[in-house]
């Protein structure tokens, strides 16, 4: 894949989509790959709505400025579709992954793609974190299922970066417990 | 040589640099988008990973004072700062460079206030470009970590003994994180070697007095010494870059020329921009425009011999200005590139833009206008205006 | 180690060091007075307030006991009469103008 790929992250300050990216990108660069992960920096306070980006290549990636058209979009949080613009510069063909009970068909019609190209998955990450890591923190769940839609970054290598990284803040249990999520996550995500 | 592939955020990096350098005193105090640098450190110390004596001052001025200090009496000192940070020490910043201390302090570029913003824009640095200190631009994380290794030795040489500051993008690349390679701490130990320092205060069978007052008689002979060492600074960075790349295989040098050779038309630029705009050139050179770039590294001491020798074949050059000096002219690095081509048979034309100020993002569309419009002014052989406001709501 | 005063840039030491400890020591001040400190030998009790409150070091003392005034630094401030206690209300140490004191021959080192 030496094309660039871009992607892009809504969620809300808190549910961990700036921590989510930064793994991708861990779990991109273990891979051998080159990948950047940022946040979009702004007043922020717990629960509003934030963005961050990743790009991953097979080839060194000099481009600095702001992601403009992700061709994947990851929502961690299912009341965003209502308050931002989650579709915004994103192509055609576009890959959605969306954190929702609702099914992909549902999500779809909510969205305003039927009858295009796009690709949509969902998963209740929201459950899955739930039920196994014991609250709502949907990120884990999301890259497990995000690895999934992309295909470009093995379960295993994804697993063994949010482990280094998660440790750093969490009981080896926990960790542990968000592993079981991101396995659930990857097992469940629909399309 | 060995090093060690990872990711890490351009704060991480300059941290794990720190950590590796080992220095015996590091004063700090926070500011957004530099804290995570001196938090991450005070991590290190706290772990035990780093055995530096860690001074948590009240203010930024402190901050430097505390440096100034550490240093004079024969500590290899450290700090860290942005903006608003850089400009409370502004007077001691002047002072570390007068008293010769090999202070070395990564900078993460953000605007000076006001109106209040907390995202990238050279001001801060560029403020502080007549404080006598080195100034060594980094393009991204890789560069921000081999700067701060080769500041040391740059600094610590004894023909220099100058301060040096090494800059990085705010939040550009500060907080995003990206591969690069690190070197293995032992490595880095050896590159840095001991610091022997020139008398030191705490040398009590040697004492000397240092910071003493000096009146007309003698005040200009001591700047002028100073103005020497910047002068010798240059060889120095140079030789200090050559024995980089024998450890590294990474080679740096003044400024960075990219497809510069048998370019028609180039920008010059300074930190992160320099990666987008290379993209840009590239996709150009596909449609056959001969689009070159030079990326200025070493910004003081200014190496204007060397630049105008770089661009002089060119037909035009924009220089692209992260800050503006409000001089009613142009921004500070045109000043300085323009002013090097002076008296040049056939020098380029040469124009200024000002972009990205308080963070404003600079995308390839507009780097590509650039680059139209210095086609242009190549074809008509002159240009319409020298300045250009770059991506401002008009 | 001195400084010629006519060093050139090259050959002063950085910064503006002072690498001669002390120096300041030959830095000769007692030009500057108008009035100079006398002692009167009958009315001193070596208490030494006098050595101890002289800015100036410029009060030397010997064995625990009042010795000389240093006429080279003394700046002729006057702290040491004014703190000087006397015997029976008469100090021990005089201002007396400094010319006067020079012209009868009274030790001008």
């Amino acid at each position: 894949m030496a094309k660039l790929l871009e992607i892009r992250w809504h969620g809300r300050a808190g549910q961990g989509a700036k921590t989510a990216a930064l793994v991708l990108a861990e779990a991109a660069i273990s891979a051998g790959k080159y990948a950047q992960a940022f946040p979009e920096y702004g007043p922020e306070r717990m629960g509003a709505p934030m963005v961050a980006y990743n790009r991953i290549s097979d080839e060194p990636i000099l481009i600095h400025s702001h992601v403009e058209q992700p061709s994947v979009v990851v929502v961690l949080d299912p009341t965003l579709i209502y308050a931002v613009n989650v579709k915004a510069g994103v192509p055609d063909d576009g890959i959605y992954l969306i954190n929702t009970p609702l099914s992909p068909a549902e999500m779809r019609e909510r969205l305003g793609l039927v009858g295009t190209d796009a690709k949509v998955y969902t998963l209740d990450a929201t459950q899955i974190s739930i039920d196994t890591i014991g609250r709502p923190m949907p990120n884990t769940p999301m890259m497990g299922a995000l690895v999934k839609a992309l295909g470009v970054i093995s379960l295993e290598q994804l697993i063994e970066d949010t482990k280094i990284k998660l440790s750093y803040k969490l009981r080896p249990e926990v960790v542990e417990k968000n592993v079981e999520a991101i396995r659930r996550a990857y097992q469940e995500v629909a399309s | 040589m060995m090093s060690i592939r990872v990711a890490k955020t351009g704060n991480e990096a300059v941290a794990e640099a720190m950590r590796q350098i080992r220095p015996d005193v590091v004063a700090a105090y926070p500011i957004t988008p530099q804290t995570e640098i001196v938090q991450l450190f005070s991590g290190f110390v706290a772990n035990g990973l780093v055995d530096t004596e860690m001074v948590t001052v009240e203010s930024e001025h402190s901050a430097m004072s505390a440096t100034i200090g550490a240093a004079a009496a024969g500590a290899r000192a450290m700090t860290a700062t942005s903006a608003n940070g850089l400009a409370l020490m502004w007077e001691v910043v002047y002072i570390a460079a007068s008293m010769r201390l090999p202070i070395v302090m990564p900078v993460v570029n953000r605007a000076l206030s006001g109106p209040i913003n907390i995202h990238c824009d050279h001001s801060d640095t560029m403020g502080a470009r007549d404080s006598g200190w080195i100034q060594l631009f980094s393009e991204n994380a890789q560069e921000a970590y081999d700067n701060v290794l080769q500041a040391v030795r740059i600094s610590e040489d004894p023909n220099v003994l100058l301060p040096t500051m090494v800059t990085m993008d705010g939040f550009i690349i500060s907080h995003a994180m990206e591969v690069m390679e690190m070197l293995e701490d032992e490595k880095v130990r050896q590159w840095v070697g001991e610091y022997v320092p020139l008398n030191p205060l705490l040398d009590v069978e040697n004492p000397v007095t240092m910071g003493p007052l000096d009146l007309f008689d003698w005040n200009m002979e001591h700047k002028r010494q100073q103005a020497e060492a910047m002068v010798q600074s240059k060889p120095v960075i140079l030789q200090v870059a050559e024995e980089y790349a024998k450890l590294t295989g990474r080679r740096y040098s003044l400024f960075e020329e990219y497809k510069l050779d048998d370019a028609e038309i180039a920008i010059v630029v300074l930190g992160s921009t320099a990666g987008t705009a290379k993209v840009v050139a590239d996709n150009l050179r596909q449609q056959g425009v001969k689009a070159g770039l030079l990326k200025i590294r070493v910004f003081r001491p200014f190496p204007a011999e060397e630049i105008a020798n770089a661009l002089k074949h060119l037909k035009a050059v924009a220089v692209m200005d992260r800050s503006d000096s409000f001089n009613a002219v142009s921004g500070p690095v045109f000043a300085e590139v323009r002013s090097a081509l002076y008296g040049i048979a056939n020098a380029p034309i040469i124009v200024d833009y000002i972009y990205g100020i308080g963070g404003r993002d600079v995308k390839p569309d507009h780097i590509e206008s650039v680059y139209n419009d210095l086609a242009q002014i190549a074809a008509q052989g002159k240009a319409d205006r020298l300045l250009t406001y770059l991506g401002v709501r008009e | 180690m001195s400084v010629p005063k006519d060093a050139g840039w090259k050959d002063v030491p950085i910064a503006g060091r002072i690498l001669e400890p002390g120096s300041a020591a030959k830095y000769e001040t007692g030009g500057w007075r108008t009035y100079r400190p006398q002692h009167v030998p009958e009315n001193c009790i070596h208490c030494l307030f006098c050595w101890l409150y002289c800015p100036d070091m410029a009060v030397i003392a010997k064995d625990g006991k009042f010795s000389e005034i240093n006429y080279r630094a003394c700046k002729g401030c006057g702290v040491c009469a004014q703190v000087c206690p006397g015997k029976r209300g008469n100090k021990a140490l005089v201002m007396v103008l400094d010319e006067v004191a020079a012209a009868s021959g009274n030790d001008a080192k």
